[in-house]
């Protein structure tokens, strides 16, 4: 009788008084969206908030428990690694839009993964960016050498396989490192919040959305106009990520805290300017089209006259 | 027996859609004695004689050899009852296939239709038969020329092609698979896409090797991914159908190579965009029209978006190709 009490879903009041009742249960708050601003009301610091919002929403019940029957299969079967893909298509735009607003307080891994990493995201948006990146600065040095005489157009198809090594290799050594550190970090103090590898890459390999139609608009041939895009999307991602990571450090000691969220900002600024300055030719050179053009039609002017 | 065995081959003109279990057909007029037949067709035990019904195996084995029994295969309807089956095999006399010869049996086509009843007793043994074992105890086709044998191939792989080209619903692509045309296909877009070896300069277009692995790996990664998210073809259907579709960017390449000899300038450029923007929507109906139905209803567009954008990028090298 006492096990079918447990998994009657009751209605909790407050996690604060059901913890005073019981203070060795584990709560976990089932409300709706519409009660949470009430639930964020009296005895709370700065850090509670975040932690029952790491805890969930409506349904986290039901996912932690299937978080633990789900990957069941031995990792040599076919069935372990569909466990992967189990998202929907509905699933993964939500994801997508998770990564393209990133609201403060709302944590990306809580909110939209909620103990479902899923590979499709990742693998899929990284190499429409290989592809994008690849197509969009051979575009734009075609588009800007366009005038010029001695300017032969070549695909550039090299330029494919560099941008894949570089993107495939920052979303997945990246997030194995970072989960590694955080691990480390784990055993030394005693965080609340802690990811699976997974859920790591899924983070970056979502962040990396926003840079697809960045690489697009970076055909446009103005250099202010690049840096202004590099900017926006910077802070779009850099937010996805700093806000993800920071429940993750923020036990620790300040100093490491701080230096693990710059870190990662860092690492992120430099694949999107290093990716700008390597496959997209400075626009500068689109003065020298009007002044090498004009010469040579004088020139071929007078050869034929 | 022999006749009995053989004329019901002849009987049926679309006898290549359907794989049967000849053994199991005999024993329905010659009483059960399927194991040490079966045992003896798969030639995996000559040696290790099955004691049967009737108790002498060799004897068994002489009786095999004098039937020229043909592997096991699987026969789509044939563990119905026979009234079912008969108005099967008059529907299947209809459907799509060359009359009065066979067609390169597919793998593990018609297993997703057996339904066993009970009067017939399941036997023998799941091999996968080879082809050419298929056609030495096949004596339909023994005796045919080569170019018969030859021409049957061609013109299965030329019906595909034309299923490509007016894609309908139709399921004669994915049950009777081959990677004839795909390889095809892909050879002459690698061979017509690569730069040549006089080029000097490093950044050129693609190497055959490059295009030849996009292809490849592209489709493997789309089968992984469409069977990763739940769908139920299988591998070799799915690089089948993602092989043929890409005739029609064959075809533009064609194209665009014929309008490159004119005089470059931006209308000759215009005139390509717009042949690759056909060719390229051509190639996603098609595969769509046969791809879509095999996943789960909510994850269809999962499952077309690696599709798209793999035909994207061979039509990308399409555009681009400059000679």
């Amino acid at each position: 009788m006492a096990a079918v009490d447990d998994l009657q879903f009751e209605e909790f009041g407050d996690v604060a008084t059901s913890l005073a009742a019981n203070p060795d249960a584990t709560t976990i708050n089932i409300e709706g969206p519409g009660e949470t601003p009430k639930r964020l009301g009296p005895p709370r610091g700065s850090g509670r908030e975040e932690d029952d919002e790491l805890l969930g929403n409506d349904d986290s019940d039901k996912t932690e428990l299937l978080a633990g029957q789900k990957k069941s299969s031995p990792f040599w079967t076919f069935e372990y690694y569909q466990t992967f893909f189990d998202v929907d298509t509905y699933q993964v735009f939500d994801r997508i839009k998770g990564s393209l607003l990133p609201i403060p307080g709302k944590n990306f891994v809580r909110l939209y993964i909620r103990s479902n990493p899923d590979l499709y995201g990742p693998f899929w948006i990284c190499a429409t960016l290989v592809f994008a990146i690849a197509i969009s600065g051979n575009l734009s040095n075609f588009l800007i050498h366009l005038g010029e005489k001695t300017y032969h157009y070549v695909p550039e198809f090299r330029k494919v396989s560099i941008a894949a090594t570089i993107i495939y290799a920052y979303a997945w050594l990246v997030p194995f490192a970072l989960w590694g550190f955080l691990l480390w970090r784990n055993s030394k103090v005693m965080n609340i919040v802690s990811y699976s590898f997974l859920e790591i890459v899924c983070v970056y390999g979502y962040s990396l959305f926003i840079y697809i139609p960045t690489a697009i608009l970076w055909i446009i041939p103005q250099k202010a106009v690049r840096w202004i895009l590099v900017m926006m999307a910077l802070g779009i991602s850099g937010s996805v990520l700093a806000m993800t990571f920071w429940p993750a450090v923020r036990e620790d000691n300040r100093r490491v805290a701080l230096a693990t969220i710059v870190t990662i900002v860092l690492l992120h600024t430099l694949l999107s300017v290093g990716c700008l300055a390597y496959f997209f030719d400075a626009p500068e050179v689109d003065h020298l089209p009007t002044t090498a053009v004009v010469p040579n039609q004088t020139v071929v002017a007078a050869k034929s006259s | 027996m022999p006749g009995e065995e053989t004329q019901p081959r002849s009987r049926d003109p679309g006898s290549d859609l359907r794989i049967g279990l000849e053994c199991g057909r005999v024993n329905l007029s010659g009483g059960p004695r399927g194991p040490e037949e079966a045992n003896e067709e798969s030639g995996t035990s000559p040696q290790h004689p099955v004691p049967g019904p009737f108790g002498d195996a060799a004897v068994a084995r002489r009786r095999a050899d004098e039937l020229r029994l043909p592997r096991l295969r699987f026969r789509k309807g044939l563990w119905e009852r026979p009234g079912s089956r008969r108005a099967k095999m008059a529907e299947a006399a209809e459907s799509p296939g060359e009359p009065g010869t066979t067609s390169p049996r597919p793998l593990f086509a018609g297993l997703s239709d057996i339904s066993i009843s009970q009067d017939i007793p399941v036997e023998g043994e799941i091999t996968i038969p080879m082809r050419s074992r298929i056609r030495e105890f096949d004596s339909s086709t023994l005796n045919e020329s080569v170019q018969n044998t030859i021409m049957r191939d061609l013109k299965a792989v030329g019906k595909k092609f034309m299923h490509v080209l007016y894609p309908r619903k139709s399921n004669t692509l994915l049950r009777d698979w081959d990677l004839w045309g795909p390889l095809v296909l892909c050879v002459t877009l690698a061979l017509m896409l690569q730069r040549g070896s006089a080029d000097s300069e490093n950044d050129g277009g693609p190497q055959f090797a490059e295009v030849f692995v996009i292809i490849w790996f592209g489709a493997v990664t789309i089968t992984l991914n469409s069977k990763l998210l739940g769908g139920n073809i299988s591998f070799f259907q799915s690089l089948c159908v993602l092989g043929y579709c890409i005739l029609p960017l064959t075809v533009a390449l064609l194209v665009c190579r014929l309008v490159l000899l004119a005089k470059p300038g931006p209308i000759n450029f215009i005139v390509r965009l717009f042949v690759v923007i056909m060719m390229f929507a051509w190639s996603i109906v098609a595969s769509t029209a046969f791809l879509a139905d095999s996943q789960p209803p909510n994850r269809k567009a999962l499952a077309v978006y690696p599709v798209f954008l793999f035909y994207f990028v061979i039509s990308w090298m399409i555009l681009t190709f400059t000679p």
